[in-house]
């Protein structure tokens, strides 16, 4: 098939997903007529018309809630919140109840549902559009939280997060919509959820990431690469929660250094359970303390200073030296 | 025990005075100074420029992404008009008018919207929250403010704004019932502009109005022409003054049209048709006003034409002055981003402003060697 960029592969696998199981659909703030407010939607409501593809009223908590009574009655909504600024106003159900469902009916009502939001920085968004907060999710337990980082990984998350039985919170970094585009295969095709994926092989350090900051990394690793000859091992979490830990663990105890990036806040970050894991699982192998590139703990600024707090290649080569030279 | 039923009020006033051809109801026609009207009329042009002039400045690349606040003017400043500096002004993000009324800058305006918290900063003087863009979460911050001054035994009201999209939300439904519960001093002002972004009126409820929700919370409910800036004002009149006297709160539905995109992001031609956008296009708040003002002998029209051009001379000095504040070391200094998140910096807080301040550095050796380099070259 041809190079598609993030956004149509996620709206290949919502075509996709609706054409081969009729319990599927989306629902939320302008997903129908107008196709979403990044065009994630786009060809669906013409497709598959009004009672697959839900225009809701303006309510965050009900397009939640409601996905919640559908799940339990058969549905698969795949209900989409416009920005993760205003995922809070939905999180109460989030909480309460889609993370609740099967362990306080032992099993007997589960809720197969996907809440899809674009999350993060990057595209000179007004306030509250430009959040990355997975790590509320990440502590909430009975979620699995699932951010792609490309087209093709983008297509086959959500594949696996409209079929799991569970409740996902399927995240969008999108400053990656429309950024490359990349291969994705003709035949449909889905990932295991909670698995990482080493996107770069190498010996001296590991870079673990995930999303947009994902970028960052790679272009770090190359350069490091290119003008310092120092080899880094790169991993995609792609799942935040359940965390694959086993992939990064058997990586840093190969090169005993390691470097977190993402622009989610520090203080209880993602990186700050990845450190736990190390600590936990490969401490005596460790050269160096783990260093975290992260967004700083404080709202994240409006965009004219946006770049002052998301991470850039150039704080990880910095980091990834500290550790280096440690 | 019988099957019995209760009494409810059933009926909800519309009030139009000066209708879209500028025809005016006189019994209706509230007595206002002509200063005042020229005051109103001022700022609702000044709202309008100030608003066009950005999307200009937007397509050049010049600011980011905002929601623009054209055709919204009447309900803004025929609200605005009845508060004073101690009352309190709780917008949503279409209240340009009125935002520019109360005494906020021009320039802050667009410093907000080019990506600076510092046009968010209130005026000194005013009692004004800036816009709020999570939608209808300043609503119970709005009733929160009047129970406070209930219990300060403060007589001045709260004047707070939403839209038809915001009524959806449950926190739209919260602040009216506490406000209700409470007697709390506030007058909730929906600017039903009939879209939320690309979602009509007929799909964001199955009602006839958003006034008639005043009945179930038992407050006063009214819907007005929202283009209609004389009804605007004698509706939130009477708000207001029920309001200090201590009767509790009332909601006002304008009726109005979004004459613009809802942000510089969206396409209207995607869900609303060019007919019924040129049909409301003729209903403007401003043309109808300014003639009215013209047949009262307040202005003339020569008078109307120098006010369009001292307004345009006003937008543009304020676009000059924005673009030099964005320059200046107080706005462009990184540090601003870490030293208002708490009264005092806190230790891990302040080992992360360092890590900036490394960051900085870094960034400015790199910037010095280029530039180095780029004159041994020329040299």
């Amino acid at each position: 098939m041809a190079e598609i960029n993030m956004a149509k592969a996620i709206n290949l696998a919502l075509h996709e997903a609706m054409d081969r199981d009729e319990r599927v659909v989306v629902m939320g703030e302008d997903v129908g007529q107008d196709e979403g407010v990044f065009r994630i939607t786009e060809g669906l409501y013409a497709k598959f018309g009004d009672n697959r593809v839900i225009d809701t009223p303006l309510a965050e908590a009900a397009i939640v809630g409601t996905a919640i009574g559908m799940s339990i009655n058969g549905m698969r909504p795949v209900c989409e919140i416009q920005f993760t600024g205003f995922d809070y106003y939905a999180f109460h159900q989030v909480e309460g109840h889609a993370s609740r469902f099967r362990n306080r009916t032992r099993g007997r009502i589960h809720l197969p549902m996907v809440m899809r939001a674009p999350y993060g920085g990057g595209i000179r968004a007004l306030e509250h559009h430009s959040e990355s907060r997975e790590a509320y999710y990440a502590h909430t337990p009975g979620l699995k939280v699932v951010i792609p980082s490309g087209p093709r990984n983008a297509r086959a998350l959500l594949h696996s997060a409209i079929q799991d039985p569970d409740p996902v919170i399927y995240l969008e970094p999108k400053a990656c919509y429309r950024l490359f585009r990349e291969e994705v295969p003709e035949k449909m095709e889905t990932l295991p959820i909670g698995q990482a994926q080493i996107v770069k092989e190498g010996s001296d350090l590991t870079i673990i990431s995930y999303g947009a900051s994902l970028r960052a990394a790679l272009e770090a690793a190359e350069e490091l690469e290119e003008d310092d000859n120092i080899s880094c091992e790169v991993v995609d979490l792609l799942t935040v929660s359940p965390m694959d830990h086993k992939t990064f663990i058997k990586s840093v105890m190969k090169t005993g250094r390691c470097v977190i990036v993402h622009e989610g806040q520090r203080n209880c970050g993602i990186g700050a359970e990845i450190i736990a894991r190390i600590n936990e699982h490969a401490l005596m192998y460790l050269e160096a303390p783990v260093k975290r590139v992260t967004g700083f703990d404080i709202p994240i600024p409006y965009f004219s200073k946006e770049r002052y707090y998301l991470p850039d290649s150039e704080r990880v080569i910095f980091a990834c030296k500290e550790t280096l030279n440690f | 025990m019988p099957r019995k039923v209760i009494e409810i009020a059933q009926k909800i006033e519309y009030l139009s005075i000066l209708d879209e051809n500028a025809n005016l109801d006189k019994k209706l026609e509230p007595d206002i100074p002509a200063d005042k009207l020229k005051e109103m009329y001022r700022y609702m042009l000044l709202g309008r420029r100030t608003d066009e002039r950005m999307l200009k400045m937007q397509r050049q690349g010049r600011l980011g992404t905002f929601p623009q606040s054209a055709g919204h003017e009447a309900i803004s400043m025929g609200s605005a008009a009845n508060i004073g500096k101690d009352d309190w002004h709780v917008p949503a993000y279409r209240e340009l008018a009125g935002m520019l009324y109360r005494g906020w800058p021009i320039e802050n305006i667009i410093l907000f919207w080019n990506g600076f918290e510092e046009g968010t900063r209130p005026p000194e003087l005013v009692n004004d929250l800036p816009i709020c863009v999570p939608i209808a979460t300043q609503l119970p911050h709005a009733v929160g403010i009047a129970m406070a001054m209930n219990i300060k035994k403060e007589k001045n009201v709260v004047m707070t704004y939403f839209g038809d999209g915001a009524a959806s939300e449950g926190d739209c439904h919260e602040a009216l019932n506490f406000a209700s519960v409470f007697k709390a001093p506030v007058v909730f002002v929906c600017l039903n502009n009939q879209y939320a972004i690309s979602v009509p009126l007929s799909r964001q409820m199955n009602c006839e109005t958003i006034a008639q929700r005043a009945i179930a919370y038992n407050i006063p409910g009214i819907r007005v022409d929202g283009n209609d800036v004389l009804a605007v004002y004698v509706a939130t009149k009477e708000a207001v003054e029920r309001a200090r006297a201590g009767l509790g709160p009332s909601l006002i539905e304008g009726l109005t049209y979004r004459l613009t995109p809802h942000t510089t992001a969206d396409d209207p031609k995607r869900y609303r048709s060019d007919a019924e956008t040129d049909e409301w296009m003729k209903k403007e708040p401003l043309i109808r006003f300014g003639k009215y003002l013209v047949n009262k002998g307040v202005m003339s029209p020569k008078d109307l034409e120098e006010m369009e051009a001292d307004v345009d001379s006003q937008v543009k000095k304020a676009v000059e002055k924005a673009e030099e504040m964005a320059k200046c070391e107080d706005l462009t200094n990184p540090y601003n981003i870490i030293d208002h998140v708490f009264s005092d910096v806190p230790q891990f807080l302040q080992e992360q402003r360092e890590e900036l301040g490394e960051y900085i550095k870094r960034e400015n050796d790199r910037k010095a060697k280029k530039a180095k380099s780029e004159t041994g070259a020329r040299s």
